[in-house]
């Protein structure tokens, strides 16, 4: 029973408990609830993904209606991989937001609070899950309109406006998106993805259909923050709630790129997209991402916006992948997906629990503490090396898959590019670790204790993960080469 | 001992590590902390031994842990060289340890425990280099050694050191991800491998042409052995406390480096491949340049530690080089002279710190006149001088000697006369010291009365590796041993 109709129950069981979470009396049920949700939700997602892995896929029609009438959520290793990621990261995260949210968040609004996390949940597994384009979009909004809410939460004033930035930013996304959707069904009178992939050969060139797929990968170009269409995401991530920034760092740009993929490969073919200037253009701005974000992230002040350039500069790395649109390439893509969500995790968990303890997140406020808190000030330093790329941790794994592909493709400015980026990761990570931990502070520092046990086992639990798939890459590229062969089988 | 070679294996590696938590306990107890530390090093170093003289027996233990990718595994494999290295580094931290006990307590420095912890983790992923079985392996454990000696480099926490950690780490993990993972990545990419290999697993796979290319790559990504131009970091790590400069910076670090240079020479590249290809022809100039100028850089330096420094990075390019000639002479000669020179500039260090404690002074200028006061400090000093430039009765001579005749039967003139004009410059850069500080008056006309030697701790230290400079010259049968047996095969 389960089994047959496990792609719904991932999307449904939020969706529904959501309304009942936000009418639970404020205090710790609301919590209680969100986390056995996640949890529950976390143990479907894997068993889904273990249902696929041998690279068969899930078809589930929405009321019996056949596709491509009715709505066909159709999960092959790709998505369900990116099913696994939303609602790992969102089940830690539950067990980090028990302490960080009782803090951050008003008292009268913890209840409203986890149902629009919930709502967010849902919407990102929903994108990760549907196989219908138009049903994507509304998973979209869902998530979007949440996220929005969930942002405007941070406790200083700021977090208004950033949220209002991503607002607007976010629903030029969205509105790109769907005249993109609407132009295709114009064309071929249809929206599941499967189905489109069917009909789109015969019409590509075609101007309409250029138009379209140019609005849609606009619009998603701003909801993944590529560069130079990124602006919103630093605000976003430095004045959102601890527990918000986490999650959506960890998933909501994961989640985009998974429809970037979806988009270029299952539906149009990547050999088509060859033919159009696309992959070239996406290859400079990824590079330009790389480059000069990670140069933003060196001379930030704050700690969580640092991060926040960081991740723009990384998710340059995801897309050079896309870019490539080699076997290679993707599964450095889907790796870097997984392991990204694990470094930024667990980097940012461990500002979180510092900004638990201090109330600030600038980086000078930060002297001397790596002593005070020797277990947060290791998760930095594992994170932070992490995401340089130190062999031994997750996000060399991805490094050493993207520049093998780099070479693969005789790009040797590319190769240049992924390694220079990695340099400059060096200073950005170490000007953290730097004054964590050198001990010249102000004497105010010697108060703080070490962060309290709930905030550090979901942080050490993406420090160990970190570290376990830097060595036991059977998950992650075991995966990711079934799901790429699937991406580019299908796809031409 | 009747463990297996493969148990030994692990203990070597594993057994610093828990150490290094043992101190962390330990924190608060200083003797017993001290205790972890002496009895920890003891036993690696009975270890380090029992496996030379299995592996000079002819036993090759290997250890497979897990695979990364496929293909690529974290494996240890010990092979002779590796062994040369391990024996080195697994010996000298007994002594070094012993001396650090005088030194720490004697010149009051703060965070012991954090020192002595870092230490334990630097010693377990050096030895850990020095077995390790794949190229992976190997640059797994040099970034790891990179990052657990940052500590001890800032162990004084000055603004000074936090400027030298940066241009450390900035170079060390610089090169190696910058240059050095791309050589890895290529061969791989090339190869489809990364297993050490007898006679390399370059040789047919990769185009001749672009070979010095990759060569490059990986003797200028080694940043660890120092050759200029990326040699800033190694003055700029004098700025730790002196057993971390004996130890590391004279031994595990540095020679970590050449010998994986040593190790691509033979093992990647293949020592035929490299002169049929022609990839050494002008990076020999490289190692010969930073031979000769370091030397010189080395007579301007008035700081004792920063003049070692110096000369340390080029004597470092002497094993480089000899690596880069890579005829049969030259790779003894350099993979011994990993051994020689580690003994004898261990010693010059310990002297200098010896200096550093017992008389509080850091320049030569100020060093005339002191043989008196500290004459065993000073003997010792000599000794390793003597070694360095490559006299008989010292340890030092044996693997220069090999060098030369590498250089000629390689017929390289203008090389072989680098390392003779070296040795003259080793004389004029050190043998003043000793000379000064015996024959010497004191330059204010004060008579050092006050000054004793260094703590007992020290002397020990200082004595054992001054006499070991003078066993080595002969009895250098198990690393002469183990060098030949890494050039000939198994």
């Amino acid at each position: 029973m389960i089994e047959q109709h496990i792609s719904l129950l991932i999307v449904a069981i939020p969706l529904v408990l959501a309304p009942v979470v936000a009418v639970l009396p404020n205090g710790k049920l609301p919590w209680l609830a969100t986390t056995v949700i996640a949890w529950a939700v976390f143990m479907l997602a894997w068993q889904q993904l273990e249902m696929v892995s041998g690279g068969t896929s899930i078809s589930y029609e929405l009321g019996g209606w056949p596709p491509p009438w009715g709505i066909e959520y159709k999960i092959d290793t790709t998505n369900a991989l990116v099913s696994l990621i939303v609602a790992g990261i969102a089940a830690i995260t539950m067990i980090y937001a028990s302490k960080s949210v009782t803090r951050e968040i008003q008292e009268s609004k913890i209840s409203l609070f986890y149902a629009a996390f919930l709502l967010c949940f849902t919407g990102l597994l929903g994108i990760a899950q549907t196989g219908d384009i138009f049903n994507l979009f509304v998973f979209l909004e869902i998530s979007s309109l949440s996220s929005y809410a969930l942002i405007s939460m941070g406790k200083k004033r700021q977090a208004l406006t950033a949220a209002y930035q991503y607002l607007i930013m976010g629903t030029i996304g969205a509105t790109f998106f769907l005249i993109g959707v609407g132009l295709l069904y114009a064309m071929t009178g249809t929206l599941n993805m499967a189905d489109l992939a069917v009909r789109l050969p015969d019409l590509l060139g075609h101007g309409t259909v250029n138009t379209a797929f140019a609005f849609i990968m606009v619009g998603f170009a701003l909801k993944l923050a590529l560069f130079p269409l990124h602006l919103w995401l630093p605000n976003a991530y430095t004045y959102a709630p601890s527990v918000v920034t986490i999650f959506l760092a960890a998933t909501a740009t994961k989640v985009a790129v998974y429809v970037m993929l979806r988009v270029i490969f299952t539906i149009f073919g990547f050999s088509e997209i060859a033919a159009t200037p696309a992959d070239e253009i996406f290859l400079v701005l990824c590079v330009g991402g790389i480059l000069i974000m990670s140069f933003y992230a060196i001379y930030q002040t704050d700690s969580k916006r640092l991060l926040a350039y960081s991740s723009v500069a990384q998710i340059g790395y995801m897309m050079l992948g896309v870019g490539l649109g080699s076997m290679l390439g993707l599964t450095a893509t889907l790796v870097h997906l997984f392991n990204h969500a694990l470094m930024k995790g667990a980097l940012f968990m461990a500002i979180g629990a510092i900004v638990y303890q201090i109330g600030s997140s600038q980086i000078k406020d930060f002297a001397g503490l790596g002593k005070r808190m020797p277990w947060t000030f290791g998760a930095i330093i594992i994170g932070g090396l992490s995401l340089i790329g130190v062999p031994g941790t997750a996000g060399f794994v991805s490094k050493w898959y993207l520049v093998l592909a780099a070479i693969e493709a005789q790009s040797w400015l590319l190769v240049i590019v992924v390694l220079v980026g990695s340099l400059l990761a060096v200073a950005y990570v170490w000007k953290l670790v730097e004054v964590l931990y050198f001990q010249d502070g102000e004497a105010g520092t010697t108060e703080v204790k070490e962060a309290p046990l709930l905030l550090l086992i979901p942080t050490w639990a993406l420090v160990v993960a970190n570290v376990y798939f830097g060595i036991n890459t059977d998950l992650t590229v075991g995966t990711a080469e079934t799901a790429v062969k699937l991406l580019l089988g299908g796809g031409s | 001992m009747n463990m297996t070679s493969e148990n030994l294996i692990i203990l070597s590696i594993v057994l610093p590590v828990i150490a290094s938590f043992l101190i962390l306990l330990a924190d608060k107890k200083p003797n017993l902390r001290e205790a972890i530390t002496l009895i920890t090093a003891t036993i690696i170093a009975a270890v380090t031994i029992t496996l030379g003289s299995r592996v000079l027996a002819g036993e090759r233990p290997e250890l497979f842990i897990t695979e990364v990718f496929p293909g690529i595994s974290i494996n240890f494999a010990i092979e002779p060289l590796g062994m040369l290295f391990a024996l080195v580094a697994g010996t000298l931290w007994l002594v070094t340890s012993i001396y650090a006990i005088g030194y720490m307590r004697g010149h009051h420095e703060k965070n012991q425990t954090r020192f002595y912890a870092s230490f334990a983790l630097a010693i377990s992923s050096a030895l850990a280099a020095a077995y390790s079985g794949n190229m992976f392996t190997l640059f797994l454990c040099y970034e790891i050694l990179t990052i657990s000696t940052y500590p001890l480099v800032t162990h004084a926490g000055t603004a000074e050191a936090r400027k030298s950690g940066r241009v450390y780490l900035g170079i060390l993990l610089g090169t190696s991800i910058g240059l050095q993972l791309l050589a890895i990545l290529i061969t791989y990419a090339v190869t489809g491998t990364l297993d050490f290999r007898d006679g390399g697993i370059l040789a047919g796979k990769m185009d001749p042409s672009y070979a010095w290319l990759l060569y490059a790559l990986f003797v200028f990504g080694v940043g660890k052995a120092a050759v200029m131009p990326f040699h800033r970091w190694l003055p700029a790590a004098m700025v730790a406390p002196t057993p971390v400069s004996a130890l590391l910076h004279a031994v595990a670090v540095v020679k970590a480096g050449v010998f994986t240079i040593l190790k691509v020479t033979i093992y990647i590249f293949g020592a035929d491949f490299i002169t049929t290809s022609g990839a050494n022809d002008w990076l020999v100039w490289f190692a010969a340049l930073t031979i000769l100028l370091a030397s010189l850089i080395a007579m301007t330096k008035d700081n004792l530690k920063a003049r070692l420094a110096y000369s340390t990075i080029s004597q470092l390019s002497y094993i480089v080089l000899g690596a880069l000639i890579a005829t049969k002479l030259s790779i003894i000669g350099a993979s011994m002279h990993i051994t020689m020179h580690a003994f004898a500039k261990i010693t010059l260090f310990f002297a200098a710190g010896a200096i550093m404690v017992a008389a509080h002074k850091k320049e030569i200028s100020q060093m005339r006149g002191l043989g008196k006061a500290m004459p065993l400090t000073f003997t010792a000093f000599t000794i390793g001088t003597l070694s360095i430039i490559g006299l008989p009765p010292f340890g030092g001579m044996w693997s220069k000697w090999y060098l030369a005749l590498g250089t000629v039967q390689a017929e390289e003139w203008l090389l072989l006369s680098v390392f003779m004009i070296s040795s003259l410059l080793n004389i004029a850069y050190l043998l003043p010291i000793s000379i000064r500080a015996f024959f010497s008056k004191p330059a204010d006309g004060v008579e050092y009365t006050e000054i004793k030697e260094a703590p007992v701790p020290i002397l020990i230290a200082i004595s054992i590796t001054s006499i070991m400079c003078i066993v080595l010259f002969f009895y250098p049968d198990p690393f002469y041993d183990l060098a030949q047996a890494a050039v000939g095969g198994r």
